[in-house]
């Protein structure tokens, strides 16, 4: 299953859903609903965080919360 | 001031919404910070007259993507809008919403909306929003999201004097809610009304999704609430999803319906310069020339008016001391309370520079992205991202540096960061290490082109850093925390700074540490005078008479000092330092240096000046050259050898660049964790540490 931390820089994708509940409810309240495009953005030179763009603006996260986001194919 | 007050209002709004600009265009400079009930969050008010010549006091509440609350900070949102006994609780709301974001930014406001009390939707940064070809139907949306909309530009501050209008007005409480969540969660609403008296759908399910998190409720209440959970089969965080998700199908469709969006897809501007801001070369290149810009100005900048600072309130100490008899009311008065007043105001330049400078960075939105490059490097050491700019401060000061923990959301991080950023060297303790190095460590170069003095300099500033970093890194296994860290963090587009908001900020800033650390200061400030002044028996009372009878020739200045000298050696410092002999000879020091010990807590560079008084040098602080030629011949009483040994300036080095000497850092760790707790902890801990490490260097070099 493929996650956010898979894509490429600029890459877009569409969010299909979450695997962590918790962390769901915080990202859909950022506007990561199911279905949305996402694109990701920026690699922090450690390579962690990211951000990615999300219904118009850029949102940062760490790696280990982006991996919960799942990608559609 | 509430109760002046005819109308209360709060602001709510997302972060990086323009609220603060906002709350600053209407209230000015009649803002006060306080604290909210019971939490240690701080609670920024103000007031303002509406049109009609009513008062209104207005509360910023802080900024948040929605009512289910993740920090503390956020919490107290949910509180104050839920609990409607709550002191804040509003008359009215502003809900500041961002026009160029709006889908984001109306879930927070739907879910207010649903709690029906009267509010008006703020569509802030209209500006931008134009410039992104957004074109907005407004009279349209206001009819279906059933409240009055202003549209504002608080750059400019256009659309204010509308929103002042509107809130003389009646403000409707809509009749329907925006998102029908009854249907998610219909039984348990039903009991939950019922049992509680409650009139609104969205109260009754906020009362059963977060019964743990709300603290005015009863222990038997949240029971209740559990009971009625279980009984309905209600669970909170699916029913969670299922609302977010509902409320934005809502959103879009309303915001579909009246907002005309033109998509033209370019990069703009901040995308642009993020490739370079985050750079894995520029970028760390950008932030540290940033840091040394600010590190440079609490350091050096602010040596002026310190100066100008210190002359004033010396010139103030005077003047009394002219004014009034000899005696103890003046002494108190002149050594204790303007000489701990003193304390006080002389940090105000270096709390206004950091803060100034904060405050660019974060309006501007750089902070953010310095945050996004340092957290990974934080992260190993049990810090955060938003620990930086407080570490790197506090080699200047870690009273400011403090202060600008603020910002850290995580609980635990914050803590942390204070906990471990007095052990970075702070500028008080140069005047300390210059005395003790040009003591005991000769002139000299190695390899060729280093100096040693400097080189151990460097040394003991390196030795602060590796003793914060450490106690992080141990700390961050220690600690436990029932909060869940997220980073999941907005990076605003850059914007130009407003000064107003810069000068507010530091404005702010500057009064609350003078009034609420100020209080501490000036009390330990006095004590220490006391301790000082003050001695037990006759020998503190008659020193002069025994002074002079011991000391028949000599001129009036050396009497004078020897007097001084003769005072502090029998006043309750003196008789303290005495005491505590026995437990500082390991580390090679005698009751004179453990004197200065005591003296020196008031801040660390008394001790040059307590050691000069008590050789009965007499010198001015400022004179180092004398004291160092004193302080070389002085001879161990015991060993008949010199006193002041390689062994005994590293030990005292090593003592002073780990140990909690100073009151307002301790009165300004009390002021931002709202109790005694952390600063006692601290202080044994850094006092331990600084015990250990000096016992160890002076072993080593003895």
């Amino acid at each position: 299953m493929k996650n956010v931390t898979h894509l490429k820089l600029h890459e877009k994708a569409v969010i299909k859903g979450f695997t962590d509940e918790v962390l769901s409810v915080k990202l859909m309240e950022m506007g990561c609903l199911p279905g949305t495009e996402i694109s990701l953005e920026l690699i922090a030179p450690w390579g962690d965080p990211i951000a990615i763009e999300v219904a118009g603006y850029q949102l940062s996260l760490r790696k280990s919360e982006a991996s919960s986001i799942l990608i559609e194919d | 001031m509430a109760s002046k007050a005819d109308l209360k209002i709060a602001l709510v709004g997302n972060p990086n919404s323009g609220k603060s600009t906002l709350f600053n265009l209407l209230t000015g400079l009649k803002q006060k910070t306080g604290n909210f009930p019971g939490v240690t969050v701080d609670k920024k008010s103000g007031s303002f007259k509406l049109p009609d010549g009513r008062i209104a006091e207005l509360t910023d509440l802080p900024g948040t993507y929605s009512i289910y609350p993740k920090t503390l900070d956020e919490q107290i949102v949910q509180e104050v809008l839920l609990n409607q006994e709550h002191p804040q609780h509003p008359d009215a709301l502003i809900v500041v919403a961002d026009a160029t974001n709006l889908k984001r930014n109306l879930l927070l406001f739907t879910q207010i909306r649903d709690l029906n009390i009267p509010c008006v939707l703020v569509l802030n940064m209209m500006d931008l929003a134009e410039r992104k070809k957004l074109k907005f139907d407004l009279r349209s949306l206001s009819i279906d999201l059933g409240v009055k909309i202003v549209a504002t530009n608080s750059h400019s501050g256009l659309g204010v004097e509308t929103l002042k209008n509107i809130l003389t007005q009646e403000l409707r409480v809509p009749k329907k809610p925006f998102y029908p969540v009854r249907s998610l969660a219909e039984d348990t609403i039903d009991k939950i009304m019922s049992s509680f008296d409650i009139a609104e759908d969205y109260r009754a399910y906020q009362y059963a999704q977060q019964n743990v998190k709300l603290n005015f409720l009863s222990e038997e209440q949240r029971k209740q609430i559990e009971q009625i959970k279980s009984d309905t089969g209600f669970y909170d965080v699916p029913t969670q999803s299922q609302e977010v998700l509902g409320r934005y199908t809502l959103i879009s469709e309303t915001v579909d319906r009246n907002i005309k969006t033109n998509d033209v897809k370019e990069l703009s501007l901040s995308q642009k310069a993020d490739k370079i801001i985050t750079h894995k070369f520029f970028g760390y290149a950008i932030f540290a020339a940033i840091l040394l810009l600010i590190f440079q100005a609490i350091f050096a900048w602010s040596e002026w008016p310190m100066t100008f600072i210190e002359e004033i309130m010396a010139g103030f100490s005077s003047l009394v001391s002219e004014a009034l008899p000899e005696g103890v009311v003046r002494d108190l008065l002149t050594d204790g309370i303007i000489a701990g007043l003193a304390g006080v105001v002389v940090f105000i330049p270096q709390i206004a520079l950091l803060f100034g400078f904060i405050s660019l960075l974060e309006e501007s939105g750089y902070m953010s992205r310095a945050v996004f490059l340092m957290d990974r490097v934080m992260r190993a050491f049990g810090l955060n991202g938003k620990s930086v700019v407080p570490l790197v401060s506090g080699m200047a000061c870690a009273i400011p540096a403090i202060m600008a923990t603020r910002s850290i959301d995580s609980w635990k991080d914050r803590i942390i960061t204070i906990f471990v950023t007095p052990f970075m060297s702070c500028s008080a303790r140069l005047p300390v290490y210059t005395l003790l190095i040009a003591l005991v460590v000769p002139e000299q170069e190695v390899l060729g082109f280093l100096n040693l003095q400097g080189l151990v300099l460097t040394a003991l500033y390196l030795l602060g850093i590796i003793a914060a970093v450490l106690s992080a890194w141990v700390m961050k296994f220690i600690l436990k925390t029932k909060q869940r860290g997220y980073f999941i963090m907005e990076l605003p587009t850059y914007k130009v700074p407003q000064w107003k908001n810069v000068l507010l900020t530091i404005y702010e800033k500057s009064t609350t540490f003078v009034f609420e650390a100020g209080k501490v200061i000036v009390a330990i400030s006095i004590i220490l005078w006391v301790l000082a002044s003050y001695g037990p028996g006759e020998d503190f009372d008659n020193a002069e008479q025994i002074v002079r009878s011991e000391m028949p020739s000599g001129t009036e200045e050396e009497i004078e000092n020897a007097i001084s000298a003769y005072e502090l050696e029998h006043s309750y410092a003196g008789v303290f330092g005495k005491f505590i002999e026995p437990a500082i000879r390991p580390l090679g020091y005698d009751w004179k240096i453990g004197i200065a010990l005591i003296t020196s807590f008031a801040a660390r560079e008394v001790f040059v000046g307590t050691i000069s008084t008590i050789y009965s040098i007499g010198a001015d602080e400022e004179d180092e050259l004398t004291i160092k030629e004193k302080l070389s011949k002085e001879v161990d009483p015991r060993t008949g050898e010199k006193m002041y040994t390689p062994a005994l300036g590293f030990s005292l080095m090593v003592f002073y660049a780990f140990a909690m000497q100073c009151m307002s850092t301790l009165a300004v760790v009390y002021r931002e964790t709202k109790g005694w707790k952390w600063p006692l902890l601290q202080t044994i801990y850094m006092s331990a540490v600084a015990y250990l490490a000096a016992f160890v260097t002076y072993n080593i070099f003895s």
